[in-house]
């Protein structure tokens, strides 16, 4: 069973956990700095229709997703087609419905500000 | 016999049947992992929509400094994110104790694993008990606003760009207020609950004493900051547009901003508090099947890893709701 894969010495799977924890923690710590600051150079800069702080912000919590599944909920450890059927599975259809429904907010936006005489009637 | 068993040829393969197991996890793990990938599609989906939304109303959209800077025992204080950073500790923290409570049982070290289950229900007690906190200061509201007919907020600022609450602006003008009911007016209309504090009319009145005080509107300039109107647009607005008081926040008002961004709260938190709430139900079964030695007798404590696996899932949904909600 999964056991023999998880099997390792005590001391180095609990410092592997610990270790994720410090670098969750300090990737929250400069997320929570960075939302209070908001640097002018990183608000004003766009990236592909957003700001690049806010780009910052979706990879670091990306990476967060990652160290969770990867160690905290040993996807290192499992089979390749476990890790693949969820991870592959889960990243395709959330892109595809991000992709969808952002560029048809996006369009509504255009037509409340062009399309007609007002909306706030 | 021997013309009814089918050979393909891929006898004693990964794939090819019989007793191995070809993720190589055992049943119940596998459907966890089923479960979860069903429900995160669930949560992309209330945090897709939300997108949509936030889309939708790029430049009016509020902004959650604003909204969330409420710190226990720090009145008045601006404290933006301190809170939510500190929710996201404790689970992140209560997701370090899961796993090395599913450490320990890996060792079969009873003791070890009672204490971190223990210490996660707390983590995740406390968890829940922040987000009842700080659904309380969200519908309470802290300065309210007034809506006109078009569902707009518009909220006060002194000169200064500071904000009023409603109690500075408004005067008493001893009316004789009615709570409004269904009954006594057209059908399609629902009873009032109760009267906000003050009437529409007072805050009029209010206004027009008060030269120093000037309405912001939720449009953003191109600095992403809100517009504020002329002291003389704001008069105008306020005789022309504004039509209702509004304090707080419920899924059809919302002093914060449109009606949308409250109801995504309510139900995207409120959708991850349940979550964390069947977790720390989970929790404390197995933390007691732990103390009556159940998994010791069973010679595995797989079950602590697949509840650790649920738990771990709802961190995950959380860090992208932090993200999502109070970051970008």
């Amino acid at each position: 069973m999964a056991h023999d894969a998880t099997h390792q010495d005590d001391g180095s799977a609990v410092k592997r956990i610990w270790s994720v924890f410090g670098i969750l923690s300090l990737v929250t710590i400069v997320e929570v700095i960075l939302g209070i600051i908001k640097p002018e150079f990183l608000v004003k800069t766009t990236f592909i229709y957003m700001s690049l702080l806010n780009w910052i912000f979706i990879v670091l919590t990306l990476y967060k997703a990652y160290l969770i599944t990867w160690a905290f909920m040993h996807m290192e450890h499992e089979s390749k087609g476990l890790r693949r059927s969820v991870v592959w599975t889960g990243l395709f259809l959330i892109a595809y419905l991000l992709f969808i429904l952002l560029t048809e907010g996006d369009y509504i936006y255009e037509v409340y500000q062009n399309g007609q005489m007002t909306w706030d009637f | 016999m021997e013309a009814t068993v089918a050979r393909t040829g891929t006898e004693g393969k990964t794939w090819g049947g019989g007793k191995k197991s070809p993720l190589k996890a055992s049943y119940g793990k596998l459907m966890m992992w089923f479960f979860i990938t069903s429900d995160a599609l669930t949560f992309s989906g209330f945090l897709a929509a939300y997108g949509f939304s936030r889309f939708k109303f790029l430049d009016s959209w509020p902004i959650a400094d604003e909204v969330f800077n409420h710190f226990p025992f720090l009145h008045g204080v601006d404290a933006p994110m301190y809170y939510v950073a500190f929710m996201t500790f404790i689970l992140i923290f209560s997701s370090v104790t899961m796993v090395l409570a599913v450490d320990a049982g890996h060792h079969m070290k009873k003791a070890k694993v009672t204490i971190y289950m223990l210490l996660t229900v707390v983590g995740g007690l406390i968890f829940v008990g922040s987000q009842a906190w700080e659904w309380k200061n969200f519908i309470k509201g802290t300065y309210g606003a007034v809506e006109t007919t078009g569902g707009q907020i518009l909220q006060f600022v002194n000169t200064d760009g500071e904000r009023v609450a409603l109690k500075d602006i408004a005067v008493d003008l001893k009316e004789d207020r009615v709570v409004h009911e269904r009954k006594n007016g057209v059908w399609y209309s629902t009873d009032e609950s109760t009267l906000p504090t003050y009437s529409i009319n007072e805050i009029k009145e209010g206004f027009k004493t008060k030269n120093n005080i000037l309405i912001r509107t939720l449009e953003n300039d191109e600095n992403g900051a809100k517009i504020i109107l002329s002291r003389e647009e704001s008069l105008a607005y306020m005789d022309n547009r504004a039509v209702n008081v509004v304090e707080g926040a419920n899924l059809t008002h919302n002093e914060y901003g449109p009606p949308l961004f409250a109801d995504f709260f309510f139900f995207i938190t409120g959708f991850h508090g349940f979550h964390v709430s069947i977790g720390i139900l989970l929790n404390i079964i197995v933390f007691f099947n732990v103390i009556v030695g159940t998994y010791e007798r069973r010679g595995s404590y797989e079950m602590v890893e697949k509840v650790g696996l649920y738990w771990h899932f709802v961190d995950l949904v959380w860090v992208f709701v932090f993200t999502f909600f109070y970051l970008v």
